[in-house]
């Protein structure tokens, strides 16, 4: 899988690159700007991007920024962007497309390398890895909004932790439940939501935004 | 018609008000420098005692008269009270110039107010009689009168300035070292020692890698653990000293950003059109972030609105709740933290809660915009 790689500070660059490439990925570029970022992007159309948020020249959200332009140049490109903080307002931004293949994750959520690993590649799957942060403040604001007031506390529950990315199994580990009873909630969730039944990865993708654009 | 009539009434009655008033003055100027001469003998301190209050009370009853005649506010500069004693505190009124001042504006009242009043009373009854008569030309000189030797004079207007400044300099320094002093003392008890933590739990591990695997991977993950902790309580205290994304995106950025993240659904409107010079996003921001904050705390709202609007020389913020109100910036210390945030740019904050709310906080800071900081290559918006 090919990986374009934005990050300023050499330590950590270096140390993502033997990451990623110890599980496989292949690390066409790592840039350390902005500018560079989008270049690399455009011509390299990764299947997935990994960005650090803050980069030169302004040493802002240069990173977001450069991610966005270039999902606008090339529809659904997959980006996963990492960051020392979250912002709901940026987790909203690089969802505002609706296309799917958004990541948005804290920096120290890569000490889990099993877990860093997957998210990457479900992100590059088209699928989404919210942090739990963005998640667990969406669960306390979003309950009582429409139509996601139907769902019970449960499915809520279901629904934020396939935001943040997690497969089925991963989830029914989670709450301690089957798998099975993780797809009847999930099927429970779709026909709440009413997505008409499809290919099931596509009814995910499409559930998790509606979550998570509100 | 009877509208008009009522108010030529009114005008009639000040006339003769003022003019009433005028004698009094007189009695009032002679009575305080019988007061001055008696000092020595001892009833000349109590008459002063009675006397200088009055003349106060007096000259601040003329000046919101004249005030509300020419449309502006005519401010008072008597120095503060000096902490003491009857005496001191009196002693301190004596030498205070605007005391005297005042003084001699009774006496001019009493001649030429006086007079002013006098033809003022004869306007107000012609303007009674005939509606073409120009109704309050008298009383109109004898407010500009009164602006202009009840004004505080330049050097008093210097003096107070002079000590605001010096008052909310020395609370901003002292705000300055004790959030210093905070972050130094977090750091210390947290992100450091956890740091030390980690190096142990790491130093173990290597020790422990070949003669007891299962332990040096229990002191491996947490180290892991320690590091996470490590980072959040460093994200907590960056977020206080200066949030990302306010350098990010600037203040409207940054307060949506903040409305987002809020529990309760906050609405945010602005009118920024500029970037304003970081300090002033700094106040600015923490300002609305404490106001938001105590409205989660205290009042009980289900939803608030933030409003930012800048017109070039003045950013005013208000935050607004549909709470319980009873808020009193006196006793809730989060105001009393707004206040003197703002007060170092000579800000202000007004608070209006009524019992039953809504709660409106509004809060203002002189500046003006500065050019984006982030260089013009930064695409998209």
């Amino acid at each position: 899988m090919r990986v374009v790689l934005a990050e300023d500070l050499a330590l950590l660059r270096d140390g993502l690159i033997r990451l990623l490439e110890a599980h496989d990925f292949d690390v066409v570029e790592a840039v350390d700007n902005g500018p560079s970022l989008l270049r690399a992007l455009v011509t390299h159309r990764p299947d997935v991007a990994v960005v650090d948020v803050r980069l030169p020249p302004t040493f802002t959200d240069e990173g977001l920024r450069a991610a966005i332009e270039a999902r606008a140049q090339i529809p659904g490109l997959p980006v996963l962007v990492l960051s020392q903080y979250v912002e709901q307002l940026y987790a909203r931004e690089l969802l505002a497309d609706r296309t799917g293949g958004v990541g948005y994750l804290l920096k120290d959520r890569v000490f889990n390398v099993r877990q860093f690993v997957d998210a990457v590649e479900q992100v590059a799957g088209g699928g989404t890895a919210m942090d739990p942060e963005v998640i667990s403040q969406l669960l306390t604001k979003r309950a009582g909004d429409e139509p996601l007031k139907a769902l019970t506390s449960r499915e809520h529950e279901v629904l934020g932790l396939m935001a943040e990315g997690r497969s089925n199994a991963a989830i029914a580990a989670r709450l301690y439940i089957t798998e099975k009873a993780v797809s009847k909630h999930t099927n429970s969730i779709f026909t709440k939501l009413g997505l008409p039944p499809s290919e099931d990865d596509n009814r995910r993708v499409r559930a998790v935004l509606a979550y998570l654009n509100g | 018609m009877a509208n008009e009539a009522g108010k030529r009434l009114m005008l009639l009655g000040w006339a003769l008000t003022l003019l009433v008033l005028a004698f009094v003055g007189l009695a009032l100027f002679i009575f305080t420098i019988t007061g001055f001469g008696l000092v020595l003998v001892s009833i000349g301190i109590p008459m002063l005692l009675v006397s200088l209050p009055v003349v106060r009370w007096y000259a601040n009853f003329h000046r919101g008269w004249a005030g509300r005649m020419l449309g502006t506010q005519i401010a008072s500069s008597y120095r503060p009270p000096r902490p003491g004693n009857v005496l001191v505190r009196l002693w301190g009124v004596v030498r205070d110039p605007a005391t005297w001042r005042d003084v001699l504006w009774l006496l001019v009242n009493s001649i030429a107010g006086l007079t002013l009043t006098i033809v003022a009373t004869v306007e107000a009854v012609f303007g009674l009689l005939f509606w073409w008569w120009p109704k309050k030309t008298a009383l109109y000189a004898d407010a500009q009168l009164i602006k202009w030797l009840l004004s505080p004079s330049k050097k008093a207007l210097l003096a107070s300035r002079v000590r605001e400044l010096a008052e909310s300099r020395a609370e901003t320094v002292d705000t300055q070292a004790a959030e210093i002093r905070r972050i130094e003392r977090d750091l210390h008890d947290g992100a450091q020692a956890r740091l030390v933590a980690l190096g142990m739990n790491l130093g173990m591990a290597a020790e422990a890698v070949e003669r007891d695997p299962e332990n040096a991977k229990l002191l491996l993950a947490e180290a892991q653990a320690a590091s996470s902790e490590a980072l959040a309580e460093l994200r907590g205290l960056v977020r206080g000293i200066h949030p990302p994304v306010l350098a990010d995106r600037g203040l409207v950025g940054a307060v949506q950003a903040l409305a987002l993240a809020n529990p309760m659904p906050v609405e945010v409107e602005a009118d920024v059109p500029e970037r304003l010079p970081a300090p002033v996003e700094s106040a600015a921001y923490f300002a609305v972030a404490e106001a938001l904050t105590n409205v989660i705390k205290h009042s009980g709202a289900h939803r608030a609105r933030v409003y930012l609007r800048h017109d070039g020389e003045l950013l005013r913020m208000t935050v607004e709740d549909d709470g319980r109100g009873g808020a009193d910036a006196g006793a809730g210390s989060g105001l009393r933290g707004i206040e003197r945030r703002l007060s170092a740019f000579d800000g202000r904050l007004d608070v209006t809660s009524p019992p039953g709310g809504p709660t409106v906080v509004t809060m203002e800071l002189p500046c003006a915009s500065s050019s984006p900081k982030t260089s013009p290559s930064s695409g998209t918006g």
